[in-house]
């Protein structure tokens, strides 16, 4: 309809998905939703004039609408010097492990089942628990006038729970796959259960410099940050990137990639524009390595897009969505091991950027810090607020955990897989106070 | 009522729900973003659906769906009624519902020019205009505008009788500049977080983007010289473009009931005012201090006629000369205070499940001093301008925010520029050391679109006016050791 309505070239992404996620807190269900959806997003281009319309409509009239639509937009714009052309078709090698029927198919009953037995663990403890069971799928397609023509199902299971204990202990679990049936919300339950008792009546430390290890929930944060601020072309293009080809920003013990094809995440394998997501290294043993790329990124750089677009319209630049930091060899009871005096860190809470160049962040502690000497946990300790530059740390890393993790990116950078690190020195600056 | 609403509301009865409601909501949005010269997007989006809400023997179900025809609405009103009857395995506490009057009427904005007849071409001229002032200035490195425009017609029905229409129109736009050395990134906005209303156009014209331009460019490249602000203990006096933030993260949300009682644990945290709290009166703040969440103040984000329970709008009381006197609520949490619902139940969408949100939660102004004259009657201190960044902890005690700029206040004049600077305190003792609440001459009501809650994530649409304010032996500088 686009081509008849006199686009040059036009793009068109279909996302037909449905999801449901049931919701706990005070050991009982309380919010139970589910929702089925189809979205068109129509980009239509004429010459280097592009206007994008989307719609959840498909009806005859209103496709027409939506191509009107967007040819309006696009002729009351300047023409866009940087646009060259569509993405032309590039092969694709479709990821193994990308959907699951089991995730797909998951009825209520499944995931009041999957919450039941969280509740239970936390039960077993005198503990309240919170969280969700999330299951969800949909398939995602992309054609254009070029060629394109994509298409790939893809689906996305997510056990978490916060659990809350006498003596104000706290414990966190989550863990996020493609297929419900490899998690196991029992032993999320155990853990967050385990994590609760374990801090109950805490005693509290100054804030200082410490060393720490950071369990993989914690070392999320710092993934997704780095991907948020560091590896994207455009935000380099535009200076508010720390990144210069080579440049050492972390130890050599620490390598991330974006990994389209790690199944220990959830793979997918083309971006919003129907290209074909490439594996890109970001951080070579602590050096910058690549940068991820969509056609108008690459278009300015006079390279290729990596197959890291997002929807369009799209002002954030493209963004590294399948993040995964390669394992080390240390057993992560090793880590702690060999922690003279510091903190072990379950997970960070509500952080924010401070300082973009340094990537400095600032955030709370949450659901389990504890005080380790001569390599044994001592004790429990009240959270603490940091505000650290996380290329610092990186770059104090003395160790890497062999055990990984795929957690949910907090919601903007898809599913993040990591290991646990040892880091020399981390600046906390604040605790939490009694009122 | 639409055919698919009162299907829906039919199928959920005769499945057996003691109680439900439909939403039908279309929305319909537009959006040009501006960068370095050239348009990087403009866009329309439109979405239409339809989310039931059911209640089966004490325990919630919600369904929603895109696609809009009497099968659907059937099939969409029987999983809700499914999904209640397995919440309820697992649920303890039945629901009870607070009563309120059968809800009827028709909600619109007032505005006076609809943004959606006023040719895209117009914005984004007006965009480049402005954007080319900027970029104009030497030393910025990056320089962007951008405008939004939104409206959402929302039919509510429930199986009481209830049924209101309403039209809700939002607008904003702003400027963004950004000047970079190799390990320093300094940024300038303007207004305050994109700028928005309720209402047209006419906001739009106001805001006077081409001719604020220079000034905010200028200001950027300034703070790449400028010192970074020292550690140390200061008084400070927020301006409006950051007071805003600090009342929606230590106020709006502790407030919220849901998060009192537990219900938001796994995302969005709790609350360290606990309902034991508002019984004794506990001192949030000083006795200058009186927060109201007002949803019917014009030109809100959180202005409307009813909340998505069929509530009527209306402001309540929170923060009372220092005391705490009152929560965001619910038609369910109410009665557990012993209260009626405060009407604050909002959803951001026709799929999504009305969670308790922020309306316009506003520090009322003081008769006494402007703005100005706190800031004449200040020795030594600081201005604090324009957020930047933000975190608190999940009981919304300990925060930290950065702003984009800090002047020093010395006998009472604007002095020394300083970049980077950042606050830290629990908000109580915060609250507390607020000694001085400027009048009405500089109150402003900010727009904030972006209030995340709940799983799946919801992104609201709140205001906070606020007229500025000072705080006393507060620690600044967190981070620039």
């Amino acid at each position: 309809m686009a081509l008849e309505a006199g686009a040059t070239q036009a793009e068109a992404v279909v996302i037909d998905g449905h999801s449901a996620l049931t919701r706990f807190a005070n050991n009982e269900l309380h919010q139970n939703v589910a929702e089925a959806d189809t979205e068109v997003s129509l980009r239509y281009v004429d010459g280097q004039r592009i206007g994008v319309a989307s719609s959840n409509r498909f009806d005859d009239a209103a496709l027409r609408g939506l191509a009107s639509s967007a040819r309006a937009i696009a002729r009351l714009q300047p023409e866009q010097d940087w646009f060259r052309s569509l993405p032309a078709p590039t092969p694709i090698h479709y990821a193994e492990g990308a959907w699951a029927e089991a995730t797909a198919t998951a009825d209520p009953e499944v995931r009041a089942n999957a919450a039941g037995a969280v509740i239970a663990a936390a039960e077993g403890v005198g503990a309240g628990a919170f969280g969700l069971v999330e299951t969800g799928s949909a398939t995602v397609s992309v054609v254009n006038s070029l060629g394109v023509d994509a298409s790939e199902a893809r689906s996305r299971a997510q056990v978490l729970t916060v659990m809350m204990g006498p003596g104000g202990g706290s414990g966190y679990a989550e863990h996020t796959a493609v297929d419900i049936e490899t998690l196991d919300p029992s032993a999320l339950g155990r853990e967050a259960a385990q994590l609760t008792t374990a801090s109950a009546d805490p005693v509290e430390l100054p804030a200082g410099t410490y060393p720490v290890v950071l369990d993989t929930y914690a070392t999320m944060d710092i993934a997704m940050w780095l991907g948020l601020l560091g590896f994207n072309a455009q935000e380099v293009e535009e200076q508010q990137s720390f990144y210069e080809p080579g440049k050492v920003v972390a130890s050599p013990l620490v390598s991330l990639t974006d990994d389209p094809t790690d199944r220990e995440g959830t793979p997918a394998s083309f971006d919003y524009e129907g290209v074909a997501k490439q594996r890109v290294p970001l951080l070579d043993a602590g050096a910058c390595a690549r940068l991820v790329h969509d056609s108008k990124s690459a278009a300015r750089a006079g390279t290729v897009s990596t197959g890291h677009a997002l929807p369009a319209p799209n002002p954030w630049g493209p963004m590294p969505t399948n993040l995964s930091m390669v394992a080390g060899d240390t057993p992560r009871a090793e880590l702690i091991a060999g922690l003279e005096r510091g903190l072990l860190v379950t997970r960070f809470h509500y952080t924010n950027v401070v300082k973009p160049k340094s990537v400095m962040v600032t955030g709370m502690t949450k659901d389990g810090l504890f005080l380790v000497e001569d390599g044994r946990v001592t004790a429990p300790v009240r959270n603490l607020r940091f505000t650290q530059g996380y290329l610092a740390a990186l770059a104090s890393v003395d160790a890497v955990s062999r055990e990984r993790r795929a957690s949910d990116g907090d919601g903007y950078l898809g599913t993040i897989v990591v290991p646990a690190l040892r880091i020399s020195a981390f600046e906390f600056t604040g605790a939490t106070a009694d009122i | 009522m639409t055919d698919v609403a009162a299907r829906a509301l039919d199928t959920a009865a005769r499945f057996g729900a003691t109680y439900a409601d439909v939403r039908v909501v279309r929305r319909l949005q537009q959006g040009v973003d501006v960068k370095a010269g050239r348009v990087e997007g403009t866009s329309q989006s439109e979405s239409e659906g339809f989310g039931v809400r059911a209640l089966v023997d004490g325990a919630w179900g919600f369904a929603s769906s895109g696609h809009m025809d009497a099968r659907e609405a059937d099939r969409v009103a029987g999983e809700a009624v499914r999904i209640a009857r397995a919440s309820g395995r697992y649920t303890h506490e039945r629901v009870v519902l607070s009563d309120r009057p059968v809800a009827r009427g028709r909600y619109e904005t007032p505005l006076e020019e609809d943004p959606f007849a006023v040719p895209l071409d117009q914005t984004v001229e007006l965009l480049l205009r402005a954007e080319r002032a900027m970029a104009a200035v030497p030393g910025t490195t990056t320089t962007s505008a951008g405008y939004h425009a939104f409206r959402e017609w929302k039919d509510f029905a429930a199986t009481d009788g209830s049924r209101t229409e309403q039209v809700i129109t939002h607008v904003g736009a702003s400027l963004e500049v950004s000047a970079a050395s190799d390990d320093d990134l300094q940024r300038r906005s303007y207004p305050e977080s994109g700028g928005y209303r309720a209402g047209g156009y006419e906001h739009i014209r106001r805001l006077d983007l081409p001719g604020r331009a220079p000034g905010l460019a200028e200001e950027a490249v300034a703070l790449l010289s400028a010192p970074v602000l020292p550690p140390g203990r200061r008084t400070i006096v927020l301006h409006p473009s950051q007071l805003y933030l600090q009342i929606h993260e230590s106020c709006g949300h502790p407030t919220e009931l849901d998060r009192v009682f537990g219900t938001e644990a796994a995302y969005a945290g709790t609350s360290f005012l606990t309902t034991d709290k508002l019984a004794e009166g506990f001192a949030y703040g000083s006795e200058l201090v009186t927060i109201t969440a007002d949803a019917t103040v014009a030109g809100g984000l959180g202005t409307f006629g009813w909340d998505d329970e069929g509530v009527v709008a209306q402001r309540v009381p929170l923060v009372s000369e220092g005391r705490l006197t009152g929560y965001l609520s619910s038609r369910e949490t109410a009665p557990q205070i012993g209260r009626s619902s405060g009407g604050a139940m909002r959803a951001d969408g026709w799929n999504r499940l009305p969670l308790i949100r922020m309306t316009n939660v506003n520090l009322e102004p003081r008769e006494g001093m402007s703005l100005d004259d706190i800031v004449a009657d200040t020795e030594d201190g600081l201005l604090l301008m324009s957020n930047r960044s933000w975190s608190i902890d999940d009981l919304r005690l300990n925060f930290q925010f950065g702003v984009e700029l800090a002047r020093e206040i010395r006998g009472g004049q604007l002095g020394q520029l300083y970049r980077n600077a950042t606050y830290t305190g629990i908000t109580p003792r915060f609250w507390g050391s607020c000694d001085a609440v400027a009048d009405a001459s500089s109150w402003e009501l900010v727009g904030v679109t972006n209030c995340g809650k709940g799983q799946p994530g919801q992104a609201m649409h709140v205001g906070h006016g606020s007229s500025g304010a000072r705080f006393r032996d507060v620690e600044v500088g967190v981070g620039n050791r």
